[in-house]
């Protein structure tokens, strides 16, 4: 059954007919080419998909994309500025080494980045428990904690 | 005044790579959209074993949007199977058992996952909804997944060509001297255990984009892969029989290896046979039940160690019998993890005179088993450094005591295990862990753990690692199908800026940073004018890949020999314009410089004087400047550490928490100290995920896989390990002009040890079997009441 969707995704207008079983994270990836935006896993343990939908961060492969219809979407293309200046998530992730194949970071920073929501000055350990919904396999988490602390205390 | 300049090699420079991967500008094979490409969706068997008697496919063809349909009675008799890379002879002086690697099944399926037959359609989705329609008639058959069923008299056989399932019977060492030296012993210690299997789990699936072109007969492969060049040479030359210059494989950004990926699967070798037949690219992503069910597995042993000792604590002899389980066929590197790159590290770093180490490779129903981050050096060190920690415990001996009365301190050291190891100083990172570790302190922390109901455990793992793979005339000698060598090109374009094409492939360790760090600081030019390209056979001369912990020993060493060759050739170039003799010319910090005199040019200038030559000695000099170079090491790199693990264990639940976590490494001289500490940490988390964690299960009688998803398979999460304490002390490697060992498998290989003793030293038993679970850590605790 096809039905028609709209949304705004990194500030800008976007609508497409599709499939009605079309994942929030195919409809991203397949349909506007935003590969950012990465899937690990089919069972929404990884995290590797997250996003920010109306600023909370979510697994956009556990949403349907017509969930999202009119949505404000933020994938990880959409969060450095215009003119190329990092996001300070994304400059705290750069500084504290906190990636290193780079598959799980978009997810990775889209949570820390959601976090900000919640949690302003966590303490390391507030920090490990909210990072529970996205794993890694190369960094240990040691340095995506110390990124993460930075960078939240750059965007407070 | 440029001596007081900080140099590139051991700046902590950020990487040069992550611009690309904090953008979501990473391009990821499942990024790879290539026009009018099909999806391959791969039928599995369901079943660990069991023979085939019919397929039936007609259905699924005639589905909505199906392209082809293939099984393995299609594949042609000329297409070999999935060969191996290493051959091992047994005691015995025959050849290891290699039944054939059937790309799709043929006769039989011999685990769960096994691929049956590829769907190809023009989407997925429709690819998945043809797999449902097509029809197999299995006989089941029984499975065996354990070594120890698999070794039993009367056992089903995983293959006919190896009845009793054994591929090999191998050993290594002096027996007799063995024997000898536990006859005269004061003490023996024992310890029977299993060292887990383990699922490598990069967060990046395997994934597949193969495309065929009518225009001249070629192939391009996008792979996720670690080393595109020896996938080339196995697919063409010893599968599909294609001429190796008609495919070219790219693996582009690739999202985590930790081995699993350096292997040729039969997934991207039959959308590659495929893609010609069906004339469009064939794309293929596994989604992460299938990497559970058709990633190579790692470890997977069952071992029982004895260390003999005299009444000083003195190590006089090991033995070791060791059972490592294959799975249903061999993968690339399987034969080898068990044997050359295990009991050649059982003297670890300890004097011990006389070592003897058996090796049975058995076929289970299960994947295949190959390297995983360490490969058959976790499970020697668990061997070596379980026993030590044993043994000290038995005989009242502190922990760091035992390892003092016992290190080697004079090298080069041969040990009575094969290798030669060239330097160290095991005391050094000893000290470094325990100061670290506030092992002084740790009594006080016990007693206050204490009255909380908490036991507190300390547990030590000096561990030494054999990387930089390897000397080629050494690895074939010992059954080696390759070279171990590698391959590094410098491109010195006519501004001064530089391309360099390395054979190592980089998948998050940063060798675009670290590479052009070690370039940039040979050439005196800035890091940022250099640019490091790795993945694809059709840009890079050639290479043997990464594994092994050798990217920068041996890649690294390729990489300053083609800039020694710059150099030279911009020398001559300095000399003729400076009209000097070359002898008379050094180079340094970007400079030629007339010696004894303030007259120089800029390495640019001689750039570009190499691609404009009208003031040139075109009469003994080619143009250009753009060299490439082999390197072969002369031996392994041996790097080695203390880590220690102190743990807090809950007595009423039996879960344990690493309350800290130690290690003092030694990688010999260090590029870049951010990029090394990342390695380590990523390393320490896997191992500590076998000890706590971690482990495949398939169920004993059916045989199915247990573990097959994130929701039962236990990863490492955030909140499952602490931050840690890193340091590092250096003995430069004696064989490389760079003087570096290998960091990236050193946590891994140190700390399933140190977790499992720091638990035995809490709870106070002889043993605890990983994953140490709550469960498994509680019985512990019951088992002395």
């Amino acid at each position: 059954m096809k039905m028609s969707v709209a949304m705004t995704v990194n500030g800008k207008p976007v609508s497409a007919e599709i499939e009605a079983r079309t994942l929030l994270v195919e409809f991203i990836r397949e349909k506007l080419l935003l590969t950012g935006t990465h899937v690990g896993c089919d069972t929404a343990q990884c995290g590797a998909c997250t996003i920010l939908v109306d600023g909370k961060a979510v697994k956009s492969c556990n949403m349907l994309a017509i969930q999202a219809h009119n949505a404000k979407i933020t994938t990880i293309e959409g969060l450095a500025k215009a003119n190329g200046d990092l996001h300070p998530m994304q400059e705290a992730f750069r500084q504290h080494h906190g990636l290193q194949c780079g598959f799980c970071t978009p997810g990775m920073v889209m949570s820390a980045v959601g976090l900000a929501e919640t949690a302003k000055s966590p303490t390391e350990a507030q920090i490990r428990d909210a990072l529970d919904g996205n794993f890694c396999r190369c960094t240990g988490y040691h340095n995506i904690v110390k990124a993460v602390k930075a960078g939240l205390e750059n965007m407070a | 005044m440029t001596d007081t300049l900080a140099r590139p090699i051991g700046a902590r420079i950020t990487r040069k790579e992550d611009a690309r991967f904090l953008t979501g500008a990473g391009q990821y094979t499942d990024d790879v959209t290539l026009a009018n490409q099909s999806y391959a969706y791969f039928l599995r068997s369901p079943l660990a074993h069991a023979r085939i008697k019919s397929i039936r496919t007609d259905k699924a063809k005639a589905s909505p949007g199906v392209v082809a349909v293939y099984t393995g009675a299609d594949l042609p008799a000329t297409v070999g199977g999935l060969p191996c890379g290493w051959l091992i002879t047994g005691t015995d002086g025959k050849p290891m058992k290699e039944p054939k690697h059937p790309l799709l099944a043929q006769g039989k399926v011999r685990h769960v996952g096994d691929q049956v037959a590829i769907v190809i359609a023009d989407s997925l989705e429709q690819a998945k909804d043809a797999a449902e329609k097509i029809e197999v008639d299995y006989e089941e058959l029984p499975a065996v997944v354990d070594v120890r069923d698999a070794i039993k008299k009367g056992a089903p056989a995983v293959h006919d060509e190896a009845p009793d399932n054994i591929c090999y019977v191998w050993a290594l060492g002096d027996k007799g001297a063995v024997d000898a030296a536990f006859a005269k012993a004061a003490h023996v210690t024992t310890l029977e255990f299993v060292n887990n299997r383990l699922i490598p789990n990069a967060i990046e699936p395997r994934a597949c984009n193969a495309q065929h072109a009518r225009a001249d007969d070629s192939y391009t492969l996008y792979v996720s892969n670690q080393n595109p060049h020896v996938e080339r040479l196995l697919m063409t030359a010893f599968v599909l029989g294609l001429p190796e210059h008609k495919v070219r494989v790219i693996a582009p950004d690739v999202g985590g290896g930790f081995g699993s990926k350096i292997y040729l699967y039969a997934e991207e070798t039959v959308c590659v046979w495929a893609s010609k037949l069906v004339g469009r690219p064939i794309k293929w992503t596994a989604d992460r039940s299938e990497a559970f069910m058709s990633d190579a597995h790692g470890r997977d042993h069952v071992t029982k160690a004895e260390l003999a000792l005299d009444k000083d604590g003195k190590f006089l002899a090991m033995r070791v019998k060791t059972h490592a389980a294959m799975g249903a066929y061999l993968s690339t590197f399987a034969s080898c993890i068990p044997t050359i790159l295990y009991a050649t590290l059982l003297a670890g770093q300890y004097t011990t005179p006389a070592i003897h180490c058996e090796v049975t490779a058995v076929f289970t129903n299960t994947a295949p088993v190959d390297a995983y981050r360490g490969a058959g050096r976790p499970e020697a060190t668990y061997v070596v450094e379980r026993l030590v920690s044993t043994a000290a415990t038995e005989m009242k001996i502190a922990q760091d005591d035992i390892r003092r009365r016992n290190f080697i301190r004079t090298f080069p050291y041969q040990t009575p295990v094969a290798l030669q190891y060239d330097i160290g100083d095991y005391d050094a990172c000893l000290d470094g862990a325990m100061k670290m570790a506030d092992v002084t302190g740790f009594a006080a922390r016990k007693a206050a753990a204490a009255k909380e109901g908490k036991l507190r455990g300390l547990g030590y793992a000096s561990y030494i690692e054999a990387c930089g793979l390897a000397p080629s005339n050494v690895a074939g000698a010992l059954g080696a199908r390759a070279g171990l060598f590698e391959a590094g090109e410098v491109r010195v374009h006519p501004t001064g800026k530089v391309t360099v094409f390395t054979g190592s492939h980089s998948h998050g360790q940063g060798h675009e940073t670290t590479f052009a760090q070690v370039v940039a600081d040979r050439l005196g030019i800035g890091v940022d004018d250099i640019d490091v390209v790795h993945g694809d056979t059709g840009r890079i001369p050639f290479g043997m890949g990464t594994y092994g912990s050798r990217s920068l020993a041996v890649g690294g060493t390729a990489i300053v020999k083609a800039v020694d060759k710059i150099v030279a050739k911009g020398r001559k170039i300095a000399a003729h314009l400076m009209e000097v003799s070359d002898t008379d010319v050094e180079f340094k910090d970007g400079k030629f410089t007339v010696k004894g005199t303030d007259k120089s040019k800029a390495f640019a200038e001689i750039a570009l004087t190499a691609y404009v030559p009208h003031n040139y000695p075109l009469d003994k000099l080619e143009p250009g400047l753009d060299e490439t170079a082999f390197y072969d090491p002369t031996n392994f790199t041996y790097p080695a550490g203390t880590h220690i693990c102190e743990v807090e264990i809950d007595s009423q639940t039996g879960e344990t928490k690493i309350v800290s976590f130690t290690a003092c490494d030694d990688f010999g001289n260090i590029v870049n100290p951010m990029i090394v500490e990342g390695q380590v940490h990523g390393g320490l988390t896997q191992g500590i995920g076998q000890a706590l964690l971690e482990g495949c299960v398939y169920d004993r009688e059916s045989g199915g896989l247990v573990t097959a998803s994130y929701m039962d398979y236990a990863m490492p999460r955030a909140a499952d390990v602490p931050s840690f304490k890193v340091d590092t002390r250096v003995t430069p490697c004696t064989h490389n002009p760079l003087g570096v060992k290998g960091c990236g498998e050193a946590g891994a290989i140190g700390a399933p040890a140190a977790v499992m003793s720091a638990i035995c030293d809490a709870v106070g038993v002889k043993d605890v079997e990983m994953p140490a679970t709550s469960e498994r850590v509680w019985r512990a605790i019951h088992s002395k009441k």
